[in-house]
């Protein structure tokens, strides 16, 4: 006698999609409720801002610029900002390994998972939540930056291609967040874990230093790093200084290596999380 | 539509060198409420989890409302409901957001959504609450959501697992009513719990389990008869009359009674007719009698002659007087 529902009929972009954006859009939801949690990642980027343009400002000489002593610190700040918005767009992935290993460690996931909803889709909605409150990251890192005086000088559509280069970047290191987050046994371990693989990543790049001032055999590993070609990229849609490269594929080929990295990653990511998913039960 | 909403067989699931289950045998029929009775560890969880698709058994079947749970979980989950053991709120959400968040997950038009979030929290007394974040609520709220959660499809098969543990009393009882008017309205329910007075109070069917291993299987009134009848029990005034009594009742008695300080019990048959022989008897030898009564088994006893072991959480008192008549189809 329980009457039996009419459901809904299968969307245009198919249930992943579909179940991923009420997923994503509940997750958003939930951070306009913890608004501290919030405040508190767009505090680290600032920060870092703040102390780069000041404190090194001007220690850290950019090869190929031509400056002179008194614009040094200038220009290193326009060289610096991209550098950030990289590193930040990288730490996204810490943030989406704290939130799956707690969507983990609660009854939650048992009851997503005992639901018609399809398979990947809590994945989806989680990393592009993740991946969207970058959204307010990028403008609170870009009026920081104005303020200490960087600007685009690459014009509007060069601008918002870096900006969705950035969102692209940071989309895809979510999913290695993510399933780094669903291997993890707790939430602790999981927000130890998720932070120390960003360090090298981030550091071993031309993020805030020259490739050209690292020793020869860091050179490579640092112009095959997916944050190089990204922050370079960057500076050359923001039109900002980006000093002397030296000659690898990749950084000759910024945009290009940078998108196809990032498919890449939420290829292998994307499969071996949601695989993973599919088999874990709350702990 | 099959008669039967669940049917188990031989299930086994290993976690390692773990063996979580046994091989169980499980059937519920539709309409019908079997509880699942055992202490902490005994398997109950991983029972639930196979049945409601989110564990592949190491070995055995399961067919949930016709369909096979590893071959067809997609279909399964259509049909059942799950509130598990922990909390699967969002607690960061106020009530009626993750009544919307499940409704949308499973596939149901956004207005029926809406219809039937009102309709549950109204009959889990939670309207209220509906616009708080889940966080600010009490255990009992919780629980009520969680259940309310599970029940946004209306689905025809319901899997509680454990769910008054950690209540307190007058939350539990809130929840059973709330779960007898499930059962009222034709839900099948398959529910899990360590409370044997729980399991009596909720279930048709009684299926006790222990390492992975159905022990026992019945009514509660056919577990308690399983392991013997009833007793009596008396308690006498006079310290000296101790022996008279004994005498006394070996006169009504099936088996030998047995003394403790001023109370003696033995087992009896015949019911309540009993009660009169042995005031006779006793009235007869004159021993003045403190406390009389007729202690029907609990299934504190079935578990403890069934295991050799108490039930770890043992919520009933073990002299409560039994209520029965669920008025139940
Ligand atoms: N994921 C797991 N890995 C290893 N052992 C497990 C896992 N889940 C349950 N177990 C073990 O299986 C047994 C049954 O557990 P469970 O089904 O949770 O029991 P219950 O719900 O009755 O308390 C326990 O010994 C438990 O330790
Ligand atoms: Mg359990």
């Amino acid at each position: 006698m329980t009457a039996s529902v009419q459901t809904r009929k299968r969307p245009l972009l198919g249930w992943n999609i579909s179940d991923g954006v009420v997923v994503s859009r509940f997750s958003l939801v939930q951070t306009l409720r913890v608004p501290e949690l919030m405040f508190f990642s767009l505090v680290q980027p600032v920060i870092f801002v703040l102390l780069f343009a000041y404190v090194f400002g001007g220690a850290i000489p950019i090869a190929g610029t031509g400056a002179s002593a008194e614009d040094a610190a200038n220009i290193y700040r326009n060289y610096l900002m991209p550098g950030i918005f990289g590193q930040t767009v990288a730490f996204a992935a810490a943030a989406s390994t704290v939130g799956m290993a707690e969507a983990m460690s609660t009854g939650l996931i048992d009851r997503f998972r005992s639901l018609p909803m399809a398979s990947g889709a809590v994945l989806i909605g989680h990393t592009f939540a993740d991946a969207a409150r970058q959204i307010l990251v990028l403008l609170v890192l870009s009026i920081t930056g104005f303020l200490v005086g960087w600007r685009i000088t690459g014009g509007v559509w060069n601008a918002v291609c870096a900006y969705l280069l950035l969102l692209l970047f940071a989309y895809s290191v979510t999913w290695v967040g993510a399933s780094i987050g669903l291997a993890m046994p707790n939430v602790e371990t999981a927000s130890t874990a998720g932070l120390v693989w960003l360090f090298p990543l981030t550091f071993l790049s031309n993020a805030f230093v020259p490739l050209s001032s690292m020793p020869s055999w860091l050179q490579p590993i640092a112009a095959y790093n997916p944050v190089s070609t990204l922050v370079l990229a960057t500076r050359e849609l923001f039109g900002n200084p980006t000093g002397l490269q030296p000659d690898y594929w990749p950084l000759n080929n910024p945009t290009i290596y940078t998108i196809g990295s990032c498919a890449l990653v939420i290829a292998i990511f994307a499969t071996l999380s949601i695989r993973k998913y599919t088999k874990t039960t709350a702990k | 539509m099959t008669d039967e909403a669940v049917v188990a067989v031989g299930l086994v699931k290993e976690f390692g060198s773990v063996k979580a289950l046994g091989g169980i045998d499980l059937t519920v029929k539709r309409g019908q409420v079997v509880g699942l009775l055992g202490p902490n560890g005994a398997g109950k969880t991983t029972v639930v989890r196979i049945l409601s698709t989110l564990l592949m058994p190491t070995s055995g079947y399961a067919k949930v409302a016709g369909f096979d749970v590893v071959k067809n979980p997609a279909e399964v989950r259509r049909e059942i409901g799950l509130t598990g053991q922990y909390a699967a709120v969002n607690e960061y959400l106020t009530g009626r957001e993750n009544l919307a968040m499940f409704g949308a997950l499973y596939h149901l038009p956004a207005k029926y959504v809406r219809e039937k979030s009102a309709e549950l929290l109204e009959s889990f007394e939670l309207t209220d609450a509906a616009d708080r974040p889940a966080k600010t609520y009490s255990g009992g709220m919780r629980r009520r959501l969680d259940l309310a959660s599970s029940l946004i499809a209306q689905p025809s098969i319901l899997f509680l697992d454990e769910p008054t543990t950690g209540l307190d009393p007058r939350s539990r009882l809130g929840m059973w009513d709330v779960i007898n008017g499930l059962v009222a309205d034709g839900t099948t329910v398959l529910l899990t719990t360590q409370y044997l007075e729980e399991a009596d109070q909720l279930a048709d069917e009684i299926v006790v389990i222990d390492h992975g291993r159905v022990i026992a299987q019945g009514t509660a009134e056919t577990l308690k008869d399983q392991i013997g009848g009833d007793r009596i029990e008396i308690s006498v005034i006079d310290p000296t009359r101790v022996t008279d009594a004994v005498d006394a009742i070996r006169t009504v008695s099936s088996g030998e009674p047995a003394v403790e300080g001023l109370t003696i019990s033995a087992p009896v048959s015949g019911g309540s007719t009993v009660l009169v022989s042995a005031i006779r008897a006793l009235d007869v030898q004159g021993v003045e009698v403190g406390d009389i009564l007729l202690r029907r088994p609990t299934l504190d006893d079935v578990f403890l002659s069934l295991t050799g072991h108490a039930a770890e959480e043992d919520a009933a008192p073990s002299d409560e007087p039994k209520k029965r008549g669920k008025g139940r189809k």
